[in-house]
């Protein structure tokens, strides 16, 4: 049983305040949506906390497992289980995905182990097949010319190989057409489990209709203004955000 | 006569030998000396009589004297050429530099005869091992001379001739001579005028009409002194319908002063043969590297270069080849990788003097901090030609704001019957991508030679397995040591 909590995050980029005091825990099995307009910062919330260079921490702290993350480099983190889907993957030419893996799996194991390649290889075909994910996908250079769905279903096949505690989900909806979200929440929903913790950013409701969460939190500004189960998502989704804005935040 | 000096501490990580798949170009591993006594030196400083003592210490026939004392009338004539190459060149002082240094003449046919610390220095560089797995033959140059060369049996029966330029003067002379110098004339740039004065070892290598060495042949550089300047000369000539591959691989320890090192290489491909010559050059960040190499290529005959720059202070190369016969096809495939206080000018020429000859020139350059990387190219075509083809790709990577990559391609083709393709690209690592890396659990460094390794992943999966997974690994070194 593992546990993420943000106590208090204050992030700024350059001289702007982003993130304004904001708490949330998350623990193992628990899926928390954050739902907001756009430049609330909530993509900034996800990035600070996987240690995104741009991203400075004025104040406040995260904690895994009571630990604070924040003196720690991003692969730092990274390993230590916080693992973030991006929502603009970046492309690295002549990288396979398979190579690729294997590197952040070797990057792992103590000094001197060395990956079992049958092993690794038996692996991410398991993952593939429980993703229903083409064999050949993986020789390809790691988001090179990928479409948009291809670009997210290769970050979830990544969050299955590398199993980590918490999954900070950024917009992993944008950018799909119907067929390509469903997919990839199908993916999402294979990897529930009781070891992983997801904290999933979405701007849209409808992700959460296929992802269902057990907790909604509404993001304004900087900080979450509301909380509640799964209803608070269809209760934004047919009153807007001006509900947020006209009736969430104290004048 | 023997304490080693290791110039660098050796509680850095140093590389398993054992692991090491290619002989010699690590210089983690490549980082010390032994202390020794040469039997033969010519001092230091250049003079006649310097030439001249290397000549009579080489028992060599009086043209090769007189071709000598031409060549360093040529080296003092000739400028510095800083009107367009780097004026780092004028920081080399020719009159600290020790020009020949040797424990004898003989290379040994068996390791048990080289001298111990000769012997343990190869051996610390994995090089007899490599030997026994996948090398049909092996030189070991020490210095001015090669301390250890053979051939295998096998290889030899064909006929194939694999010696030091030493050897090969002496006793193949009527070869040796007819193609030496024609290549590459005494005076075509400075530093092969300097070459041609005080060359001593590289190899010479013939392999006979239709003869296909099936492994490769293997020549080991190694620079042991301080001050010293190391001018292997290497001719290669493949008769009718012959193929061979021959690889070099170049280390030196650290020392505080700078090292020279000028080599000409000379390669004949006569009708129909095939010669592929690969080098990974990983000197050390205080040696000038300076050397010509070129090829002639006759009908249907095949050159390929593979040039991969790593290590050095500054290196100038440009492998040619010489289009010479019908159908003739020239390759150079080079990767140069500049790390801070490093200048990797590198390119190549092809200069088609035949009907439907094609050239093909893939650059990739990779320049971290303040490392600079330079491409040149020469492409000729004349007029006369006609269903001449050239292709040419160079592509450079940033990594870090501050370096500098700087792409000269020099293409003249002329007539209509003749085509030419350039293409040319500069990426850059984004902060985005290391920071998308990192993410997955790998280091700054691990990030950025993963990037590296994906630049280059289309040209060096055309190396032998050995030289790949070296040079990735050769890169993870460099990288991971460039995070600051």
């Amino acid at each position: 049983m593992s546990q993420l909590e943000i106590k208090d995050l204050h992030v700024s980029i350059g001289d702007k305040s982003i993130v304004k005091g904001l708490s949330l825990t998350v623990r193992s099995g628990e899926v928390h949506a954050i739902m907001g307009p756009n430049g609330t910062g909530k993509s900034t919330l996800a990035k600070a906390i996987a240690g995104h260079p741009s991203y400075t921490i004025t104040s406040g702290d995260v904690l895994l497992d009571g630990k604070s993350v924040l003196p720690m480099q991003p692969d730092e983190r990274a390993r230590a289980g916080l693992f973030l889907a991006f929502q603009y993957p970046s492309e690295i030419p002549g990288v396979s995905i398979a190579n690729f893996l294997r590197a952040a799996i070797q990057a792992r194991l103590g000094e001197g182990e060395e990956l079992d390649a049958t092993g690794y290889y038996k692996r991410l075909y398991s993952k593939m097949d429980l993703l229903q994910i083409d064999r050949k996908f993986t020789s390809r250079a790691i988001n090179d010319g990928f479409s948009g769905g291809e670009k997210k279903r290769c970050e979830i096949l990544q969050m299955a190989m590398l199993e980590p505690k918490f999954a900070l989900m950024d917009e992993t909806d944008s950018g799909l057409d119907i067929d390509a979200l469903r997919i990839v929440a199908d993916g999402v929903n294979a990897l529930r489990s009781t070891n992983l913790g997801v904290l999933m950013i979405t701007h849209y409701q409808r992700l959460l209709g296929y992802i269902v969460p057990d907790h909604v939190h509404v993001m304004w500004d900087g900080r979450i203004v509301k909380s509640g189960d799964k209803s608070l998502a269809l209760e934004l989704e047919a009153k807007g955000y001006d509900w947020v804005k006209n009736e969430l935040i104290p004048a | 006569m023997s304490d080693v000096t290791d110039t660098e501490s050796l509680s850095a990580p140093i590389a398993d030998t054992v692991d090491n798949p290619v002989s010699g170009i690590d210089q983690t591993a490549g980082n010390f000396s032994y202390k020794m006594d040469y039997e033969f030196d010519a001092g230091t400083g250049l003079s006649e009589k310097t030439v001249r003592y290397i000549s009579t210490v080489k028992k060599e026939a009086p043209w090769i004297l007189d071709f000598r004392l031409a060549a360093l009338k040529q080296f003092y004539a000739k400028p510095m050429p800083t009107h367009w190459a780097t004026k780092d060149l004028e920081n080399i002082n020719f009159d600290k530099i020790r020009y020949y240094l040797s424990s004898g003449q003989k290379p040994k046919r068996t390791w048990d005869e080289v001298p111990d610390d000769i012997k343990k220095t190869f051996e610390r560089l994995g090089i007899p091992e490599h030997e026994r797995k996948f090398l049909a033959g092996v030189e070991a140059q020490f210095d001015s001379e090669a301390a250890y060369s053979n051939i295998k049996d096998i290889v030899s029966k064909q006929g194939v001739i694999f010696v030091n330029s030493t050897e090969g003067l002496r006793e193949h002379p009527e070869i040796f001579r007819k193609f030496f110098g024609k290549v590459i004339p005494t005076g075509d740039n400075k530093f092969s005028a300097l070459n041609s004065a005080v060359f001593s070892g590289g190899s010479f290598i013939y392999v006979p009409k239709g003869v296909k060495v099936a492994q490769p042949l293997q020549a080991y550089f190694r620079i042991n002194a301080e001050n010293f300047g190391q001018f292997e000369r290497t001719l290669i000539i493949a008769d009718e319908g012959a193929e061979v591959v021959y690889m070099e691989g170049c280390t030196a320890p650290k020392f505080s002063t700078s090292t020279l090192h000028s080599a000409v290489v000379e390669l004949v491909a006569l009708k129909g043969a095939k010669i592929q010559y690969i080098t990974v050059q990983n000197w050390a960040n205080n040696v000038f590297n300076l050397v010509t190499k070129r090829g002639v290529a006759h009908e249907e005959a095949e050159i390929k270069w593979i040039d991969c720059n790593i290590g050095s202070r500054l290196t100038m190369k440009y492998p040619g080849v010489i289009l010479k016969g019908r159908k003739a096809r020239g390759e150079v495939i080079s990767i140069a990788l500049a790390n801070d206080g490093q200048h990797q000018d590198t390119g190549a020429k092809m200069i088609h003097a035949a009907d439907e000859t094609t050239s093909n020139i893939v650059a990739k350059s990779i320049s971290v901090g303040q490392g600079r990387s330079t491409y040149r190219g020469v492409v000729h075509i004349p007029k006369h030609l006609k269903g001449c083809k050239n292709n040419t790709e160079c592509d450079a990577l940033l990594i870090n704001s501050n370096s500098r990559t700087d792409t000269y391609p020099a293409i003249t083709v002329r007539g209509e019957r003749n085509s030419v393709q350039h293409e040319a690209s500069v990426s850059k690592v984004s902060e985005e991508q290391i920071f998308y890396m990192q993410q997955r659990g790998l280091t700054e460094g691990q990030a950025m030679s993963l990037s590296v390794n994906g630049f280059i992943n289309d040209l060096a999966r055309q190396f032998p397995m050995e030289y790949s997974v070296e040079l990735k690994r050769l890169i993870d070194l460099e990288m991971e040591g460039s995070v600051g």
